[in-house]
């Protein structure tokens, strides 16, 4: 038996949500990923099947056909009992290089001064946590990280700018992120991580799982022109380590 | 080949859309009109994912450099053959060197053009479907070339189809969101006895509606959104995703489109009517 008692409710005729707790929670993103895991090995039809998690919910997608909800409630219910001890799928720890120069950290200074911190000492805080990723949406290959420090937390920019660079990494209210593609954004900018969260042309063409962690590391201009080369001829190794917890 | 000679306001390539990649952020993409556009595949006696040029408002010119056969849907819009106008839903043969082209709108805002097994061009993570920056474009352009198959002959069973047009329905059968426990008596007497319209703001990604029904101010965390899914801002502004729409949001889902109704509201426009009516519940309003 898990600890946490889920909610099920229908999302329209083809999809179906449960839900936990409305709390950000690690426990809570464990248990999650473990029922997502058992869902999709001992339960359901990936081939038909589309699960979504993120925070405290997943979302099961049936495009094609209408849901027998009544039968489904009760089966999830069984299904979530019975995977109490099940493993989640394996998580890893993915290290991503930013480049704090102040061409890509366009409002580093002004965020050092409204959180009244040098900007190495910035960089050091945001590079020394580790952040969870409760979800992938919003853009494709877009993280919701959680784990951002409280001395970090910075209100939105007023205006959103119309045009923020692909790789810039934001701070906005409990949040840090990086932008997978260009596009508008509200976000206070500090730097640029140039590992691409989302390419179309690889096979698997978003490294990152729901569950993972990521931690950042700063890099000077040179190593980050260096690594974009890497990147772009083929030969750039993610860092990546196994991550149990 | 096929060579987009004008482009038109926004013309693109559509199938069936993406699959199994919700989890990434990618959006399902695909026929806005999916009612319209399956039509026409099985008149083509197509794959039903095959690929169909999707075109807004202003429709595009096209000259075929192969010969095919073709069939056209959804939006009323005149449309000439080598400068003879064409019908709805009926296949034409079409010689190489033949000319479509788009004229004026007459109703609704999306039309299919569809090909004898579907348009060829490159596939990006298991769909056709243009969606910017996944495919290097968001929408053809001038000059554009489209690959599809020479097609010289082949024996269909019917040449035409009788439609029902649905350009003038103005219902949007829904079933309840994972929200929509959270709506007060209130809100759901506007919700189902309020005609709404169309906003300005609407395209593939979502359809905003001009008139607003009571707020609310309950924080959610963020969680999966669908194409048809419609949101309830904190000011009660109502927001239906579509094909293109994302795939998380942390605005309460109250409400989800039938898949006909997707359709539907895909082809409406700024200003058009559209009012709700709750599937299988019968409710006092």
């Amino acid at each position: 038996m898990s600890k946490f008692s889920i909610s099920i409710r229908p999302f329209g005729i083809h999809a179906i949500l449960v839900e936990w707790p409305n709390e950000v929670d690690e426990a809570i993103l464990n248990d999650i990923l473990k029922f997502t895991n058992y869902l999709e090995t001992n339960c359901l039809d990936v081939k038909k099947w589309e699960i979504v998690p993120a925070y405290n919910s997943i979302t099961l997608i049936l495009r094609k056909e209408p849901i027998d909800f009544d039968r489904l409630i009760k089966r999830l219910k069984q299904w979530h009992d019975e995977c109490g001890d099940r493993a989640p799928k394996q998580k890893y720890l993915w290290r991503l290089p930013v480049c704090y120069d102040l061409d890509f950290g366009i409002d580093l200074e002004e965020v050092a001064k409204t959180l009244s911190v040098t900007i190495s000492e910035l960089i050091k805080q945001h590079t020394e946590n580790v952040y969870t990723v409760f979800g992938i949406g919003f853009l494709p290959g877009f993280m919701y990280l959680g784990g951002l420090p409280k001395s970090l937390e910075i209100q939105r920019r007023a205006a959103p700018r119309l045009k923020v660079q692909k790789g810039a990494v934001g701070l906005a209210g409990k949040q840090t992120g990086i932008y997978p593609q260009e596009s508008p954004g509200g976000w206070n900018i500090i730097g640029n991580c140039c590992v691409p969260m989302f390419n179309p042309k690889d096979e698997n063409p978003c490294f990152v799982n729901v569950g993972d962690k990521v931690q950042f590391y700063a890099v000077e201009r040179a190593a980050y022109d260096l690594h974009k080369i890497e990147i772009e001829v083929g030969i750039y190794t993610l860092e990546k380590t196994e991550y149990d917890a | 080949m096929l060579k987009v000679l004008k482009s038109g306001f926004f013309t693109t390539i559509q199938d069936n859309g993406r699959f199994g990649y919700l989890n990434k952020g990618v959006p399902v993409a695909g026929y806005m009109d999916s009612y319209s556009a399956s039509k026409l595949n099985k008149l083509l006696d197509n794959l039903s994912n095959a690929a169909v040029m999707e075109i807004t408002m202003t429709g595009p010119t096209l000259l075929f450099e192969e010969p095919t056969y073709i069939c056209l849907g959804g939006a009323n819009i005149s449309v000439t053959l080598n400068n003879n106008p064409i019908e709805q839903y009926k296949i034409y043969k079409i010689e190489k060197g033949d000319i479509i082209s788009y004229g004026r709108l007459k109703k609704g805002f999306r039309n299919y053009l569809a090909i004898k097994n579907g348009f060829k061009s490159p596939e990006v993570i298991g769909s056709r479907s243009f969606y910017y920056p996944l495919t290097s474009k968001s929408h053809l352009t001038d000059l554009t070339g489209l690959p599809y198959e020479r097609c010289e002959a082949y024996n269909f069973k019917i040449s035409e189809l009788k439609v029902d047009s649905f350009l003038d329905e103005k219902i949007l059968y829904v079933a309840i969101g994972p929200e929509f426990e959270l709506l007060s008596d209130r809100q759901l007497e506007q919700l189902f006895s309020k005609e709404f319209s169309v906003a300005k703001e609407y395209n593939r990604m979502a359809y905003q509606l001009e008139e607003t029904i009571n707020g609310h101010s309950y924080a959610m965390l963020t969680s999966a959104t669908l194409p048809g899914t419609i949101q309830i801002t904190p000011s009660g502004k109502l927001i239906v995703l579509m094909k293109d729409g994302q795939t998380t949001g942390g605005y309460p889902r109250i409400l989800q489109l039938s898949d006909k109704a997707i359709s539907i509201l895909a082809q409406k426009k700024y200003g058009d009517a559209i009012s709700f009516k709750l599937k299988g519940i019968s409710t006092k309003f």
